[in-house]
């Protein structure tokens, strides 16, 4: 290890300029937001009030069983009810943060999978991973805050009345109860889910502060050893995701339809995190590249991330359809009922395809080509598709399944989503200035300069 | 291809050597027939000037071939030939073809893929292929410089060119 490659030290600035554009994009979705919740307050007003649309509609396609689980509104028993537009509100934050939330972590899982299978080629875009990461901590508590905010608004089975005899009690989502409530009893506290939120945030977060704190004491001791530590630091993490990724997805978005369940919904969300969080990496790379940092990352490197892109945008289509296919084959009511909800007389049915026309027929058209994958603009183009196609993707997974037919996508959802991305990108762009903006002692650093494909 | 008869031969034994050794042969104006080596070498084909192989395309007309006749078999087939009500769906319904229009184009791209580089490559039953130095196969790389292609330059003069650019020794070599 005695050779050494110098590369010129980099430190990304985050200029003045970039935060006031971040902070009017800010503003842009705070007036947005209020634009939107002014209108849907008034709207709601006219609207004939409660569940009836969605009941009827639950009746009309799927004949028996599942009308309980599509009529949330229905049941709502002794408690007052919460307005359409309130109800909009929770929903458009929940859905956002567990979007935004995927691409903190995917930030993280990047680095450790480059780590697990010793790569070379990405030695110089680590840091934009690594910035991205820092936004699980804000993700986490955001996560617990939103739960105790709007649990009973979008998660079903927090009605306690589901499990006690009665009107309402529901015998499958009783046999549920264990999932959320163990050690306690049905219609409690959820304390399993809880911890379980916790404990998948902490462990993350635990991780990741392990493996940065490794990454920056490499720059100013060289050496292999800090290399070596983040290997296993790395595998152990990729075990524990590989597990909580899945019962992530099932706890935050999959229980919204609790009577539902689909056995490929932990690796549907792990694939929409994924392929967005690749997008979002390169995006940053490219913008990056353009206001001229990043030197050593050439067209090889973005020809890599190209096809990284290319490849999980496929894979994603790859689990939607098969999720799609098993279920439009075996034709039972109580799984047809998640896409019934989506696609036949619903609002939701141009969400339904647009979400595949953005994210399997664009990208696989657009990134095709070799040169396509090697050239900024190309990527530039594609990724802002990709990342918005797969909001719509999140919208469709979560909004149907708590708004029934009163959902909708306007200036509120638009708002908001760009709230979350204003923050987010300040978080990001703040924790990559203050770290050199490439690793000089990364030890597969020359391989990357090599990188020749 | 069967003209071409006599050549003169390079050996490098040294990828390095080889690589600046193509662009000094190419820099002199000689025409190089091939360059054969015992691994890959990275950069070769940009030293050697070679285009970019346009077989992708020749995969996505094969790949296409495949889809439409996959969907037209199995909506030929389910929809007008022989209707059949499988699980109450329509008789042609897209998503249960979706999995043989998969296989059927990348079955299609794949086995269109190796036919068309068996015949650009001009490999086929019985063809002996032509055997420049044995030892290409072992250590060395061996560069082959058609005389027919360079006729302008004389014989010796392409024996010292190779050797000036780091050849450790240049054979002719030639066919029957």
């Amino acid at each position: 290890m005695a050779h050494q490659v110098t590369v010129a030290e980099e430190q990304y600035v985050f200029r003045p300029e970039t935060k006031r554009k971040l902070f009017i994009l800010l503003a842009v979705g705070v007036v947005l937001l209020v634009l939107g919740l002014f209108m849907a307050m008034r709207s709601s007003g006219h609207d004939e009030h409660g569940g009836g649309h969605a009941v009827k509609a639950a009746e009309q396609l799927v004949a028996s069983a599942d009308a309980s689980a599509a009529s949330e509104g229905h049941e709502a028993g002794g408690h007052a009810e919460t307005a359409t537009w309130l109800k909009r509100l929770y929903t458009t934050l929940w859905m956002n943060n567990v979007f935004f939330a995927g691409l903190g972590i995917i930030g993280l899982f990047f680095i450790t999978i480059q780590y697990a299978a010793q790569a070379g080629w990405s030695a110089g875009v680590k840091r934009v991973p690594l910035a991205m990461a820092s936004w699980i901590p804000i993700a986490g508590i955001l996560m617990l805050v939103l739960w105790f905010l709007t649990h009973h608004d979008i998660f079903h089975w927090t009605h306690s009345s589901l499990y006690a005899e009665g009107a309402d009690f529901d015998p499958i989502i009783n046999k549920k109860a264990p999932f959320f409530f163990w050690p306690l009893a049905g219609g409690t506290f959820p304390i399993f889910f809880i911890a379980r939120m916790v404990i998948f945030f902490g462990v993350w977060y635990w991780f990741l502060l392990q493996i940065r704190k490794n990454m920056l004491a490499e720059d100013i001791h060289a050496g292999t050893s800090y290399w070596h530590k983040n290997q296993v630091l790395s595998t152990v993490f990729l075990i524990f995701f590989g597990v909580s990724s899945s019962v992530a997805a099932w706890d935050w978005v999959m229980s919204i339809d609790t009577h539902w369940f689909s056995t490929m919904f932990g690796w549907y969300v792990f694939a929409s995190w994924w392929v967005t969080g690749l997008a979002t990496i390169t995006l940053i790379v490219a913008s990056l590249k353009s206001a001229g940092y990043l030197k050593i990352v050439n067209s090889n490197h973005l020809h890599d991330l190209g096809k990284f892109i290319f490849a999980f945008s496929i894979f994603w289509t790859y689990i939607w359809f098969s999720q799609f296919m098993l279920i439009y084959y075996a034709n039972i009511p109580e799984e047809t009922v998640y896409f019934i909800e989506r696609i036949k007389n619903s609002p939701y049915s141009w969400i339904f395809y647009t979400n595949l026309i953005l994210n399997f027929v664009l990208p696989f058209l657009l990134l095709m080509t070799r040169d396509a994958k090697r050239q900024l603009s190309t990527l530039k183009l594609v990724t802002p598709i990709i990342i918005v196609g797969h909001w719509f993707d999140f919208y469709n997974m979560v909004t149907p399944g708590v708004m029934q037919h009163e959902g909708g996508l306007g200036f509120m959802e638009i708002g908001v989503a760009l709230i979350f991305m204003a923050v987010f990108l300040l978080v990001v762009l703040t924790s990559l200035s203050k770290v050199p903006l490439i690793g000089k002692n990364h030890p597969m650093l020359e391989e990357s300069l090599h990188h020749h494909i | 291809m069967d003209a071409d008869k006599n050549f003169i031969v390079g050996v490098f034994d040294d990828e390095e050597v080889l690589l600046t050794g193509i662009e000094k042969v190419r820099g002199n104006g000689v025409k190089i027939h091939e360059v054969y080596s015992p691994f890959p070498v990275h950069g070769i084909d940009d030293a050697l000037g070679y285009k970019r192989s346009r077989l992708p395309i020749a995969a996505f007309l094969f790949g296409m071939t495949g889809t439409s006749i996959a969907l037209t078999m199995q909506i030929w087939m389910l929809g007008y030939d022989w209707p059949m009500i499988i699980g109450g769906k329509n008789f042609a319904s897209l998503p249960p073809f979706i999995p043989v229009t998969f296989e059927l184009t990348v079955l299609l791209s794949a086995l269109g893929m190796v036919g068309t580089f068996f015949i650009v490559s001009d490999m086929k039953p019985y063809k002996w292929p032509r055997q420049f130095d044995i030892r290409s196969t072992d250590d060395k790389h061996i560069m082959a410089i058609d005389l027919a292609k360079n006729q302008s330059i004389d014989k010796t003069v392409l024996g010292k060119i190779l050797k000036d650019a780091g050849a450790s020794e240049v054979n002719e070599k030639n066919f029957e």
